[in-house]
């Protein structure tokens, strides 16, 4: 079967598409072959190199997307453990984010309440071209949104819903000192600029009146909220990825682009029929220099900008109205186009910022492009013609070479700090090593089965650690037990510190990693919190003594404000409350230890729990609809006396006479909850 | 008295300073789900612990087994102790201006007194909260009393607690020391000079 699979890989080339597909047909094929053979590619001492005995820490924190869970999973390397899922775009039954009053508006969108999303890539933000271990940058694919999340907390803390995009693939890519998050659309769609939101076209129309953006969202992370400053307008090309230049390619950021034909329709034949698509190159740094010196334009514009607010950890909602935008056609020199082959996929910058490697999944080279040479290609003017204003280079003038024979299906590279690439080869089935200077071939790693992106932590970054890299496969078939039709996807840690590649571990992740981020775990466990400090919590209907609760009823809502701590609710016998009333929880946890969430729960609610952590407030909206006894109850295993920590609430028929009553305990006042050292 | 052996007795009385920077006395508190520990820190003046909220979360453990909850208001030697501090000090560096033996040797044993005094009322206070407890607890053990230790540890239920002097003790320890040396060194000083 090897010497078959070498066998193909040497003539692909020449048999071009066609081979391609009947190899990606005959690995398929081998997806239920012997597993001896597969084991057979695993040193004995590999077990040793991914264990992290019990009660130690893993040396990275990952992160993966989730794909299509709309969410973050975090993971420990080198051992796989999963430490965290992260809810960003996607309601979480599991938690309340996106169920209970205080997170609902972080799914509002100019949509309404959307509460899903496809989320691709993370990125870590960075300072210094390095990552920060400050924030998480995230998008959503689906309904185009740039996410954020803190990662002192581990919380989604704020949504950017980003107009005049429509797939926001190609997003977000953070500038070197976090200046600017970029996020590109994938479909081009028809942009009116009298009008807010998008216009009205027939798909006949595509080439004339559709355009893609790219925004440009500014970070200000001092006082911690996202911005969107301007969007460059751009032709109606399919944008896939990006990624930003280093050191002297600094100022530049490059975009993969398909479907240069502007087809709209069967886009697996109408998107592949130029042989070379473009590479986008945009000087961002001339880009905010052009719209700082007014050659932005304004249009209006209709899209959400959601933030959480971090002492109430309530979520707020405002509506922008308009967005500027630049023409590249009036702005010289801040684009330009690379010939690159056909429909690229990723576009990676190697750690010196010279070679921009573009992954051409359907070419059987991978073409290495220089910053220096793109540099002087400008300089002389060395154009081949024009795409709307925007100059397009010869190929020869800006390509420092081609890896011959690389592989099938080239998606993505990330790069070790010592010169190396590792490219993932989604048809083929590999992960090849190869040399950035030279281009030669170093080493293949067979994965299973079909790798999308790989990530090597800080291999996006000037200065990759590159000793560990995990690929994520699209394929798993017989990997692990069968679980059904229905299958997790699989990830692979691969040794890289050595001169061949050395396998370590399978591990399984959540819905569909795409891409992933890590970084050392001490940059970001010191500022860990463990949990919210009682005094600091600004939450309008916080209760922050067992004094002070109370039931109220205005009209027909019914406010119960409320405690919880270890182990009982105060109040936990509520009366008053009548069929078809809106009663809403406002549960506050006293709580002021690490490692103690309370969860409410109510019977019937057609609504999710909310988890409250230590110090913080959350509300849960409940419509009872008949009479009855509704038993409450913590959901969180949170002490010996847990399965006590429980109350009820009296529902009585509409317009009923029992007066509003609630009460804990009998004589005895509660025990202690709010003793402190003051 | 010597020059000397005067500045001694004013630093044994201005030992006694460190009182109001360091807590006197230290109960740890371990136990599987308390990887980080729990610590009550005992001040002349105040209750405080290894975080913020280490008093609260003293309370809740306690309210299992119907201890009572420890609260600062019920204590008034946090309110007068102080002043007792500062009256030792004030004395203590007056005998050492006034460089009078006797009064030196009545300032030491006031003031061992006086500490053994507090380690007396301090042991009270533990059989009080540790033997005092609600009959209607969730968590009853036959027999059970929960009297921390004074000093050294012991195991109560799942928590083993460690009950140690901390630098402020020292600073007592020092002042009646440092005050007893001077006592003594003056007796021979005197003799031949």
């Amino acid at each position: 079967m090897e010497v078959l699979k070498q066998k193909l890989k040497r003539i692909a080339p020449k048999l071009g598409f066609m081979s391609m597909m009947m190899a990606g047909a005959v690995l398929q094929g081998c997806g239920g072959g012997d597993a001896n053979q597969k084991s057979g590619t695993v040193d004995s001492d590999a077990a040793a190199a991914v264990y992290v005995p019990p009660g130690q820490h893993d040396e990275y924190y990952s992160f993966l997307s989730g794909g299509f869970n709309g969410q973050v999973s975090v993971y420990g390397l080198p051992s796989g453990r999963l430490l965290k899922v992260i809810p960003v775009f996607t309601q979480f039954a599991e938690n309340g984010y996106g169920y209970n009053e205080e997170t609902k508006p972080m799914l509002m969108t100019s949509h309404g309440f959307v509460p899903w999303d496809d989320l691709h890539h993370p990125k870590l933000s960075r300072s210094d071209g390095m990552a920060d271990g400050k924030y998480l940058y995230v998008n959503g694919n689906n309904t185009p949104r740039v996410a954020k999340v803190d990662l002192t907390t581990f919380e989604t803390v704020e949504i950017m819903e980003i107009p005049n995009s429509a797939g926001n693939h190609c997003s977000p890519y953070p500038t070197n000192n976090n200046e600017y998050i970029l996020a590109g659309t994938r479909f081009s769609v028809p942009i009116s600029t009298d009008k807010a939101g998008m216009g009205d076209a027939s798909l006949s129309e595509y080439k004339e009146k559709f355009r893609g953006s790219i925004s440009f969202i500014k970070t200000n992370e001092d006082d911690g909220h996202m911005e969107l400053d301007f969007q460059i307008l751009v032709p109606g090309f399919d944008y896939d990825l990006a990624n930003g230049g280093k050191g002297p390619s600094g100022d530049w950021v490059f975009f993969t682009t398909y479907n240069t034909e502007k087809s709209s329709t069967l886009k697996e034949l109408g998107a592949s029929q130029n042989d070379r698509d473009y590479l986008a190159a945009i000087n961002w740094k001339l880009a905010a220099k052009y719209a700082a010196e007014g050659k932005a334009h304004e249009m209006p514009a209709n899209y959400y900008h959601n933030t959480m607010d971090h002492n109430s950890h309530i979520a707020k909602s405002t509506v922008k109205k308009s967005v500027r935008y630049l023409l590249p056609e009036e702005c010289p020199g801040m684009m330009y186009l690379i010939p690159a082959p056909k429909s690229p996929h990723g576009i990676d910058v190697d750690p010196t910022g010279e070679y921009m490697v573009v992954n051409g999944k359907l070419a059987a080279t991978l073409p290495v492009f220089s910053f220096s040479k793109m540099q002087q290609a400008i300089e002389n003017k060395d154009f081949d013609g024009e795409v709307n204003g925007i100059p397009v280079f010869k190929y020869e003038s800006v390509l420092y070479g081609e890896v011959q024979e690389p592989g099938l299906g080239p998606l993505h590279t990330e790069f070790d700090g010592r010169g190396n690439a590792y490219s993932t080869m989604f048809v083929s089935s590999e992960v090849v090593k190869w040399n950035v200077k030279d281009l030669q071939v170093l080493d293949r790693m067979p994965v299973y089965y079909s790798p999308g992106h790989l990530m090597i932590p800080g291999g996006d970054t000037r200065e990759p650690d590159g000793k560990y890299l995990v690929v994520m496969n699209k394929i798993t078939k017989d990997r692990y037990l069968p679980t059904g039709p229905e299958l997790l996807h699989s990830a692979q840690l691969i040794d890289i510190s050595g001169d061949k590649m050395r396998m370590l571990l399978d591990f399984p992740t959540l819905a569909e990693p795409h891409y992933a981020q890590a970084i050392q775990a001490d940059k970001v466990a010191p500022n860990s919190v463990k949990f919210f400090k009682l005094d600091e919590n600004t939450h309008p209907e916080a209760v922050k003594k067992e004094s002070d609760v109370s039931v109220t009823r205005q009209g027909r809502t019914v406010k119960v404000n409320m405690t919880s701590i270890r182990s009982h609710f105060t109040p936990d016998n509520i009366e008053g409350v009548q069929v078809g009333d809106t009663v809403i929880f406002h549960v506050t946890n006293l709580e002021q230890d690490w490692d103690v969430p309370h969860g409410f729960a109510i019977m019937g609610a057609n609504n999710a729990e909310t988890l409250i952590m230590p110090g913080a407030t959350q509300s849960l909206r409940w419509v009872p609809k008949q009479e009855g006894v509704y038993p409450f109850y913590c959901t969180d295993f949170c002490s010996a006396l847990h399965q006590e920590m429980q109350g009820y609430v009296r529902v009585s028929p509409r317009g009923s006479n029992v007066p509003i009553k609630f009460s804990t305990g009998e004589k005895k006042p509660v025990p202690p909850a709010q003793a402190s050292v003051n | 008295m010597r020059i000397y052996l005067r500045i001694l007795m004013v630093i044994a009385a201005l030992s006694l300073g460190t009182l109001f920077f360091f807590p006197m006395w230290k109960i740890y508190l371990e136990a599987p789900q308390y990887p980080e520990g729990l610590e009550l820190h005992i001040w002349i003046n105040k209750l405080g612990g290894s975080s913020d909220h280490v008093l609260q979360n003293f309370n809740i453990l306690n309210h299992y087994i119907g201890m009572e909850a420890i609260h600062p208001d019920s204590f008034a030697e946090l309110k007068y102790m102080p002043y007792i501090v500062i009256f030792f000090m004030m004395t203590g560096v007056l005998a050492g201006i006034l460089g009078k033996r006797n009064l030196v040797l009545y300032w030491v044993i006031l003031l061992a007194i006086a500490g053994a005094a507090g380690i007396a009322d301090f042991y009270l206070w533990l059989h009080k909260f540790g033997t005092n407890l609600d009959p209607t607890a969730p968590i009853k053990v036959p027999g059970m009393t929960y009297i921390p230790p004074l000093l050294g540890h012991k195991a109560l239920l799942n928590f083993n607690a460690l009950s140690l002097p901390a630098w402020g003790s020292l600073g007592i320890f020092l002042a009646i020391v440092i005050g007893g040396l001077v006592y003594l060194l003056s007796r021979r000083k005197t003799y031949f000079t």
